[in-house]
């Protein structure tokens, strides 16, 4: 099959390809800077420029679309055009080329109203009451994506949860460097259940969707290791496998949810790119239960996580040796 | 006494149908129905009423018979709304009426007396015309009113159920106190009639309190005084004297029910200020075998505090119409007519199983040279000199106390005749609240002898689980101590009071003690003449009613009859090989009080029976020489203590606990590293723990080598396969229904080994039933064939089980085990405790016991959290040394209980003690746990984990 693979520059996105060209895929990517993965041939654009999708489509069998602006702070304007205008581009061109199959990675949290989730499974996305712009483009591109799925264009939505893995600048580095830094704090007891995703797992559950896009298009499913563990235990399995001190100290889960709120407003009035230290977003997402039934994903999907969360940590000790 | 109700009580209104939009009523199930006069004199009356039949009709469906309900005051057919829509799936055809005056009926402006509404019920059923047999349905006045319907129409009638109400006052006392103040003159009408004062306080009796909405449509009907009047004249109605006009009409009612012989049923919430639980215990003495089922923290408003549908109508599948199948050709019958078939089967195989069979009632048990009674012995042995109890700390006078079989038998002859003396009869219940001792033993075997039921709740409870007990077991008199007799005084616990101990004429009466127990001695010892007794109970007659513990919800009364006693009796003789000249030490309460059943010389150690830790080494050693022992019963809690304290023993004591044959651990399984510790201080004995439960005393036995031998299966398997408690006792049967991929135990009964389920037991000493839990008894029954229940799959129906024989009694213990190739019966935790994950059912024991394993871990509690079907395990350990505060587990620690555990474990917190219940303090409350673990892993604050008391509101 030739998948084209948007946002492969990425750590998931890189991943994804890896995964893709490892089942005998042909493989293209399309992001703004070469993917550097071997065996891809790259497609060099922006998904808000239509004649850039245009070109990445031509002649693809199926379509993962990973691109996306996923920082924690910046113009809300920005986020749209590319979560969710990218999106429609994106759709439009595989409608145009006769694309068969889509996969559009979503996350959980454009189901998340800032509530503990305990044991559910993936609820309808809800730009409405998703925290924070980057959920909220999330949401509507995944309901626009799911608008377009029919017998033709066969969608799926997958969402991992929190993905993490060796080479990861968003999660494994954020907390290593504040770690490093001595601020990284543990919000409450540090007792919240947290599902989260090896990288290989959510790459895997990703190629699992495609291929079963037949049957489960029109889909959402939330991707996990299904081995979910409360916060602290996480931060520190992670601190331990970069060699860093774990967090130490203790800030009230309340206090950190208003400050995140504050801090959020400050920056959202502070010109420049630069992300804030703490939003009500990253500070829900550490204090409160959030794990999924996994019972529907791994039943429709044909597909159970192969790397643990204790061999994932052992890797990425590993990757930091 | 006369009342004169406000003029707005004689206005009169039409009938009308209630507005549309009420909640949860249907408004096709209403219509009115206008009676014609009977007479020239009379005049027509239009009722509203909730008919299903229109709906049977539409479904094509032919009802096996009528449910006639009848509401009380101040409520309507509103209350039977649920049965109204449930009804027809059940092939049921339910009418509901509004009583004249009351609810949407017509306002006729006559205060209507009991009479009166007896014949208007009558006189409306004769008109609309009542399909099939009818049973009746009542609440409150309802109640009274629908039993004289009953009474009135025999050919008709099929059964009685009866909610909160009450058909008798007795003279002596007083009327419940609100209706007392309601009743004064100058209240009546201001309360019932010109505000909805009645009505209101009425509504706020319900647990949990009703919606806004569902008050809404209670007040429906009587919005205005002028709607109220039926309120008022319902009030007035009660009859308070005896010239009262509804007085008669009341006896007859009352007396009538005496000989009603049609299956009964009792559905009662003891939380009710008016009809308490004395109303109840007086029905159930004119209607003995009545079916009731008490709902703990239910009130008044019974029909709306709990699911009295689910209960109504799974109990008419028992009194069902034989000749009529469940309704045929129909796809909305709820029953298929195969099922039916295997339900009446199964009713015919279960002699005596309730009041779908009474003709097949077997002659009544007789005692002979096969069946002994309990107080055998103390005929037999009534000469003899020969030591039968021993105190080694009696409450009064030198220890130890010796007492002879003559001297006991003597004495419970003497308190046999003075207990009949004081009015104590045969089926009496008589709570007991004396420690136990010489004094207990003597009490209880002549409550034996005259057939007096005893009633047995262990202080352990608490004051307030022990309330609940008697309150809930009603006894007619209670023999005390002191602390009993006090809080008996303080909580108004019911019944004749009988001091244990002399008391000052001021206590005395400050107490309510009618008589001490040195008096009902010396009144049977009759002045020198023989005393003489009345016949003795029958075997099959009721014998003991045994508290559980309350670890798994309110304390509930177990029923005995003395055949299942002297079972119990017999399966300990047999198993561990006790009887006459057996010298036994009785450190474990329930066995101790059967010693003089058994024969034995039972020594009772220096101990404070309620805390069994205060038990020494030395204490057992000094009982064992007293008696030249070769027999020990002890509680777990007490052998902890005796081998802490073994280094206090002499060497005179080392001889004499070496003569020692038997020992037992009874009430929760205990260490196998506990029972060689004490094994060896006494080397000649053959270490016991036996399984069971208060409604089993003694189902399967294991001993010390036959645990190694579970030990070795285990480290085999490479984990804890569970706790074996060995293989049942003599006549005992264990079967396990396996459990669903909901972790409910659905299957059906059967030994296939290897199998997890719930352990359902059958034997001779298995409980008779549960007292006034008749739903909580069908629920211990299900599927074994004996219960009335629509699911039951007979045990006998089972091609893997030994065939049930008829007759026999099965008991769900709410554990679940397995059985291995030999037979063998492993505990692997309470159903309530297992843990769906999406991987499948996990019980949690054999998990714990493989985190126990690990050094510095001293106990251990696996729990779920989350959805069912997809909980996550999590693990709370105790370590050694206890941590100061509830906290996380280190990583190492977390590590290790992963590495051991053959099931993924999420999180794992370490807490100071885990909570356990209250009577046993060994068994953990997981059930507390498992919430306290969801709150604590959703992100809230990390509490410490409190006490299982909370539990008991």
């Amino acid at each position: 099959m030739k998948v084209l693979v948007t946002g492969a520059s990425g750590f998931l996105g890189r991943t994804v390809v890896e995964h893709m060209l490892a089942a005998g895929h042909e493989v293209r990517t399309f992001q703004r800077r070469p993917s550097g993965v071997p065996g891809a041939s790259d497609v060099l654009g922006s998904v808000t420029d239509v004649g850039d999708v245009d070109r990445a489509a031509g002649g693809m069998d199926a379509i993962v679309h990973l691109a996306a602006k996923v920082s924690l702070a910046g113009d809300r304007a920005d986020f749209t055009a590319v979560n969710v205008g990218g999106t429609q581009n994106m759709l439009e061109a595989a409608r145009r080329h006769g694309v068969g199959s889509f996969v559009q990675v979503s996350s959980p949290s454009v189901a998340h109203a800032g509530d503990s989730i305990v044991g559910d499974d993936a609820l309808p996305a809800d730009p409405a009451h998703a925290r924070g712009d980057y959920a909220r483009t999330k949401a509507e591109a995944e309901l626009v994506a799911l608008a377009a799925d029919s017998e033709e264009l066969r969608v799926v939505a997958v969402r991992p949860h929190l993905v993490w893995g060796p080479g990861d600048t968003q999660l494994v580095e954020r907390v290593v460097e504040r770690a490093r830094a001595g601020r990284l704090p543990l919000l409450g007891d540090g007792t919240a259940l947290i599902d989260s995703t090896y990288v290989d797992n959510a790459a895997s559950a990703i190629l699992a969707a495609l291929h079963r896009a037949d049957v489960v298009h029109g889909q959402s499913y939330v991707v996990t290791n299904g081995e979910p563990r409360m916060v602290a235990e996480l931060l520190e399995g992670i601190c331990r496998a970069a060699g860093v001190r774990p967090p130490q100290w203790k800030v009230a889960a309340g206090l950190a949810r208003a400050a995140g709120g504050a801090i959020e407003a400050v920056w959202a009035i502070r010109p420049g790119a630069d992300e804030p230290p703490m939003t009500r977003f990253l500070a829900e997402q550490l204090s409160t239960a959030h794990w999924f039934d996994q019972r529907r994903t791994r039943r429709d999907l044909d597909w159970t996580p192969g790397v643990s969360i204790e061999e994932g940590l052992a890797r990425l000790a590993v990757s930091y040796r | 006494m006369t009342y004169d109700l406000p003029a707005s009580a004689s206005i009169t209104a039409p009938a009308a149908l209630p507005p549309r939009g009420l909640d949860g009523l249907d408004p096709d199930f209403s219509r009115l129905v206008t009676v014609p006069a009977r007479d020239a004199g009379g005049a027509s009356r239009t009722w509203h009423l909730l008919d299903n039949g229109a709906q049977l009709d539409a479904l094509g469906v032919t009802p096996v018979g009528t449910i006639l309900c009848v509401h009380g005051n101040p409520t309507w057919s509103y209350l039977w709304r649920k049965l109204v829509s449930q009804g027809a799936a059940a092939g049921w055809r339910v009418i509901a009426v509004d009583q004249l005056d009351m609810g949407f009926s017509e306002r006729t402006g006559v205060q209507r007396g009991l009479p009166q509404r007896v014949r208007d019920l009558g006189e409306l059923t004769a008109h609309v015309g009542l399909t099939g047999p009818v049973v009746t349905l009542g609440h409150d006045w309802g109640g009274v009113v629908s039993a004289g319907w009953a009474l009135d129409h025999p050919d008709q009638l099929r059964a009685l159920m009866l909610l909160n109400t009450a058909v008798h006052q007795p003279a002596a006392d007083p009327i419940p106190a609100p209706l007392r103040l309601a009743l004064r003159p100058a209240i009546l009408g201001a309360a019932t009639v010109r505000t909805p004062g009645f009505l209101e306080t009425t509504l706020a009796l319900a647990h949990p309190p009703l919606s806004r909405e569902v008050k809404a449509g209670f007040r429906a009907p009587y919005a205005g005084a002028a709607r109220r009047g039926g309120i008022g004249g319902f009030v007035a109605d009660i009859p308070v004297d005896s010239d009262h006009p509804s007085r008669v009409e009341l006896d007859r009612i009352a007396e009538g029910l005496r000989s009603l012989d049609v299956p009964a049923l009792m559905l009662w919430g003891p939380r009710d200020p008016i009809f308490s639980d004395r109303y109840l215990d007086d029905l159930v003495g004119r209607l003995p075998h009545a079916d009731v089922h008490r709902f703990e923290g239910a009130g008044h408003l019974v029909a709306e505090d709990v699911d009295y549908t689910a209960a109504v109508l799974h109990w008419l599948d028992g009194v069902r119409p034989a000749t009529t199948a469940a309704p045929e050709g129909s796809p909305d019958a709820a029953t298929p007519p195969d099922a039916a078939t295997s339900r009446d089967a199964a009713a015919e195989t279960a002699p005596a199983a309730g009041p779908a069979t009474p003709a097949t009632e077997p002659a009544p048990l007789r005692w002979s040279d096969d069946l002994r009674p309990m107080w055998d012995y103390l005929d037999a042995l009534s000469s003899s000199r020969d030591t039968a109890l021993v105190e080694m700390a009696p409450s009064s006078g030198p220890a130890p106390r010796t007492v002879s079989w003559r001297l006991l038998s003597r004495r419970v002859t003497e308190i046999a005749a003075g207990l009949s003396a004081v009015g104590v009869r045969h089926g009496d219940r008589v709570s007991l609240l004396v420690q136990p001792g010489a004094d207990l033993t003597a009490v209880l075997y002549a409550c034996l002898r005259i057939g007096a039921v005893v009633v047995v709740a262990d202080a352990g409870l608490g004051v307030r689980g022990l309330t609940r007990a008697v309150r809930g077991a009603w006894p007619d008199h209670v023999i005390g101590a002191l602390p009993g007799l006090t809080a008996a005084r303080a909580l108004g616990w019911p019944g004749q009071k009988i001091s244990a101990v002399d008391l000052a004429p001021t206590a005395r009466r400050a107490l309510g003690v009618t008589h001490t127990l040195r008096e009902i001695v010396a009144l049977g010892s009759g002045a020198g003449s023989a005393p003489v007794l009345p016949s003795p109970p029958l075997p099959g007659d009721e014998a003991a009613i045994l508290f559980t513990s309350g670890s798994t919800g309110p304390a509930k009364g177990v029923v005995y009859t003395h055949a299942q006693l002297c079972a119990i009796r017999d399966v300990l003789r047999a198993q561990y090989d006790v009887g006459v000249g057996t010298g036994l030490v009785a450190g474990f309460a329930p066995f101790a009080l059967l010693g003089p059943a058994l024969g034995t010389r039972s020594v009772t150690p220096d101990m404070d029976v309620t805390a069994p830790r205060t038990l020494t080494a030395r204490g057992v050693a000094a009982a064992v020489a007293a008696a030249d022992a070769t027999v020990v019963f002890l509680s777990p809690a007490a052998i902890t203590n005796v081998v802490a304290t073994a280094d206090e023993l002499t060497d005179a004591d080392h001889a004499a606990l070496a003569g020692v044959r038997t020992f037992l651990s009874a009430g929760a399984p205990i260490s196998e590293s506990l029972l060689r510790a004490v094994g060896q201080l006494m080397p000649g004995a053959t270490g016991h723990t036996p399984y069971g439960m208060t409604e089993g005393l003694l189902l399967t036995d294991i001993t010390g080598e036959g645990i190694a031998a579970a030990r070795a299966l285990s480290e085999a398997a490479g984990h804890s396969l569970g706790v074996c408690v060995g293989t049942p006792t003599g006549p005992a049967k264990v079967l396990i229904s396996a459990l669903d991929a909901d972790g409910r135990a659905t299957g059906v009964p059967s030994n296939t080994p290897g199998v997890t389920g719930e352990i359902v037991a059958s034997a001779p000493h298995l409980k008779d039933h549960y007292d006034r839990l008749w739903l909580t008894n069908e629920a211990s029954v299900r599927g074994t064939g004996t219960g009335t229940g629509a699911d039951a799959v007979t045990v006998s129906a089972s091609p893997a089980a030994p065939s049930a024989q008829p007759g026999e009694r099965w008991h769900r213990t709410g554990d679940v085990g397995h059985l291995d190739d030999a037979g063998r019966l492993w505990i692997e935790g309470r159903l309530a405790h297992v843990v769906v994950t999406a991987a499948g059912v996990v019980t949690p024991v054999g998990l714990e016991q493989d985190i126990e394993s690990l050094a510095g871990v001293a106990r251990a509690a696996v729990v779920g959290v989350g959805p069912v079907g997809t909980q996550q395990l999590v693990a709370v350990v105790e370590t050694a040394p206890p941590v100061g505060k509830v906290q996380r587990a280190t990583s190492e620690l977390s590590a290790a209980v992963r590495a051991v555990s053959r099931e993924p474990i999420a999180g794992v917190l370490v807490v100071p003690t885990l909570p356990t219940d209250v009577r046993h303090n060994s068994k953990i409350d997981r059930a507390y746990l498992s919430d306290w673990a969801g709150a604590a892993l959703s992100g809230g604050r990390l509490r410490p984990p409190t006490s299982a008391t909370r539990r008991l509101p």
